[in-house]
């Protein structure tokens, strides 16, 4: 189908070439170049993506230059080119080179803050794997009241993320909050759960987890459900028990489910600004900080506003990631998975 | 899965407990776990709402229902700027999406579809943006708002959303386009249609559905972004909802009246959509990513 310059008789006759004729692409000529005939080939091809790749060149990759240009000044809210009423002002900021992320490397600040991400991020993803693998593993038996539950635990999932995240704010308030009355009425002291160090870091995860789950739930019941039953009789008549066929024909037949997930929660919540930012603000302190939300908080919470600094934990986090999704896709490849 | 009980092994080996058999007790562990599961899936919401039926004083008490009321809700609708932050979220998040599918629809079909130069570059390019932190551009994007005079305005937040849906609309859809059989492309050729014709007058019309899906998931996902439109947006009036809803709890204090009433009025028509639609949204999510 590559070629639609000449026209046959039948398609001629259909009212329905109007649309390819008037695209006036003509023959081309007898020994074209490699560009034109490339381009006699794939124009249409080429023509669909275009939208796309002018959106995503305009709006995400310039601000992505601009970004990593930021990250090698020392731009700052006082520098940078701004109009107060009338007055234009002019970019007064100089290139540094790599000094932003030398300090960012060297310092403690960004090691500490990556390292409570990675806890974070470790964290969540696995208990939420875990959570999601048993219930959906539960939810795939013939068991009563299948699709209420089924409901019910994805609802969290169906609520905006910020709404979730008030209402947790609202169970987690120290004097008035309900789980402390909860606590209360059972006679233990109440928790700070955010206004502790620790507590608030088990707070944030626990929203995470209760907000990630019923994605990854629904996501395996999906892979569960692809399983050839065959396979599970094959392995009854040899006699395998529950845990056996668990081992040796769910997780292997859900392989390709679950590496998918993981990449993708992986990278949401390494990225999860919403929790954070909304549960603690990366407080008490900066004990929930996650990169994320500390390269915000360069560029639009402290004053003067750093942008050089956010723009370049802005780049490393984004190179982290793509470190991370390369060697994932690695590994995965070299167990044999067609990735 | 539903033969497993006429399997002769279940005579043959007793020891073992097939699928779809088991004590009592394990089903009453079954059962408990779920119910566990589901309260605690649950609960946080219905406490939501129903806090919002109380009157403000008692919202912090523990009575499931107490003096229910919805002077919350007429409270928030007349004394704040709800409306205004709805109208203005349902606008954004509306305009980034239609702009979003009608941008990515072409793009989805050609990757789906045919094999040109570039073609792995624009794959691995739209993979990677969607990995892409809000922290990397936010700065940039930040000051060409700043620079044209968009901050504060509707249109450089949709302008703003637009990077994050284009090139996830143009992968989901891929997905569904992927799930349509070539054939059809084949007999649109026979009749003389170009790809482009083929596009929109046979898949297009096939791909309704998950065209559907794909819109509405970027809607949500714009209605729900909170960092841009946090950074982006200052005055009352011009708030999204993801704001909005800040103005009620901060750290000096906190309105759980309104902000549980505005919770409420957020969170059920989005969370019966998305019930709704949430078949439809897996398969696509797992279309799109795991067929890569």
């Amino acid at each position: 189908m590559a070629v639609h310059t000449s026209q046959s008789v039948v398609k001629a006759a259909g009212e329905n070439t109007a649309r390819g004729r008037s695209r006036g692409t003509g023959t081309p000529p007898p020994t074209p170049g490699r560009l034109r005939r490339a381009l006699s080939v794939h124009w249409y091809a080429w023509a669909m993506v275009a939208p796309v790749v002018v959106v995503i060149g305009v709006i995400i990759g310039y601000p992505l230059v601009r970004g990593i240009y930021l990250s090698l000044t020392d731009a700052d809210e006082r520098n940078v080119a701004r109009s107060i009423g009338v007055n234009e002002i002019p970019a007064t900021y100089e290139f540094i080179g790599a000094d932003n992320y030398v300090d960012a490397l060297t310092g403690s600040q960004f090691l500490g803050t990556l390292g409570w991400t990675l806890v974070w991020t470790v964290s969540c993803v696995s208990i939420t794997f875990a959570l999601g693998m048993a219930l959906a593993n539960i939810l795939n038996r013939r068991i009563a009241g299948r699709s209420a539950y089924r409901m019910a635990l994805i609802l969290p999932w169906a609520i905006p993320g910020f709404v979730s995240v008030f209402a947790w704010r609202f169970l987690y308030n120290e004097e008035r909050g309900l789980l402390n009355k909860i606590l209360g009425g059972a006679g233990f002291d109440a928790v700070p759960w955010l206004n502790d160090p620790t507590w608030a870091k088990f707070a944030v995860i626990a929203v995470n987890v209760w907000l990630g789950v019923p994605f990854m739930m629904v996501a395996l019941l999906g892979g569960l459900q692809s399983i050839p039953s065959e396979q599970y009789e094959a392995a009854e008549m040899d006699g395998a028990t529950a845990w056996q066929r668990f081992r040796h024909i769910t997780l292997p037949g859900l392989r390709p489910v679950s590496t998918t997930v993981i990449l993708l929660s992986t990278i949401w919540t390494f990225n999860m600004f919403p929790v954070i930012f909304l549960l603690t603000r990366g407080g008490p302190g900066e004990a929930t900080q996650i990169l994320v939300t500390q390269a915000y908080k360069f560029s639009f919470e402290i004053s003067p506003r750093d942008y050089a600094q956010s723009s370049t934990w802005g780049v490393l986090i984004l190179v982290l990631l793509m470190v991370f999704a390369v060697v994932y896709r690695r590994v995965l490849r070299s167990q044999g998975d067609n990735w | 899965m539903t033969t497993v009980t006429d399997t002769p092994a279940r005579h043959a080996v007793r020891k073992v407990r097939l699928r779809g058999e088991r004590s009592p007790l394990a089903s009453a562990g079954l059962h408990l776990t779920l119910i566990t599961a589901s309260v605690i899936a649950v609960f946080p919401v219905l406490w939501v709402l129903l806090t919002s039926l109380k009157p403000a004083k008692y919202a912090t008490t523990t009575d499931f229902f107490r003096e229910t009321t919805l002077v919350n809700y007429t409270n928030l609708i007349r004394d704040t700027e709800f409306l205004n932050w709805f109208a203005n979220s349902v606008i954004i998040s509306a305009l980034s999406t239609v702009i979003g599918v009608f941008v990515a629809a072409t793009t989805g079909y050609a990757v789906s579809r045919f094999r040109f130069p570039g073609k792995r570059g624009l794959m691995w390019t739209l993979l990677i943006t969607q990995m892409f932190p809000v922290a990397v551009l936010i700065v940039p994007i930040y000051n060409i708002m700043s620079t044209l005079g968009l901050l504060n305005q509707p249109a450089g937040l949709v302008i703003t959303y637009l990077t994050i849906s284009v090139p996830f609309c143009a992968w989901m859809m891929k997905g569904f386009f992927d799930t349509i059989p070539r054939e059809i492309d084949e007999s649109g050729e026979v009749d003389g249609l170009t790809p482009f014709g083929t596009f929109f007058r046979l898949i297009l019309p096939l791909a309704k559905p998950g065209l559907a899906v794909t819109a509405f998931y970027s809607f949500i996902t714009a209605w729900g972004e909170v960092a841009y439109a946090s950074a982006f947006l200052v005055g009352d009036e011009n708030l999204t909802l993801a704001g909005g809803l800040q103005k009620f709890v901060n750290q000096y204090g906190a309105q759980w009246g309104p902000m549980t009433a505005a919770s409420v009025l957020i969170a059920i028509p989005a969370a019966l959509v998305f019930l709704f639609a949430q078949k439809h949204l897996v398969t696509g999510m797992s279309a799109g990513a795991v067929k890569g």
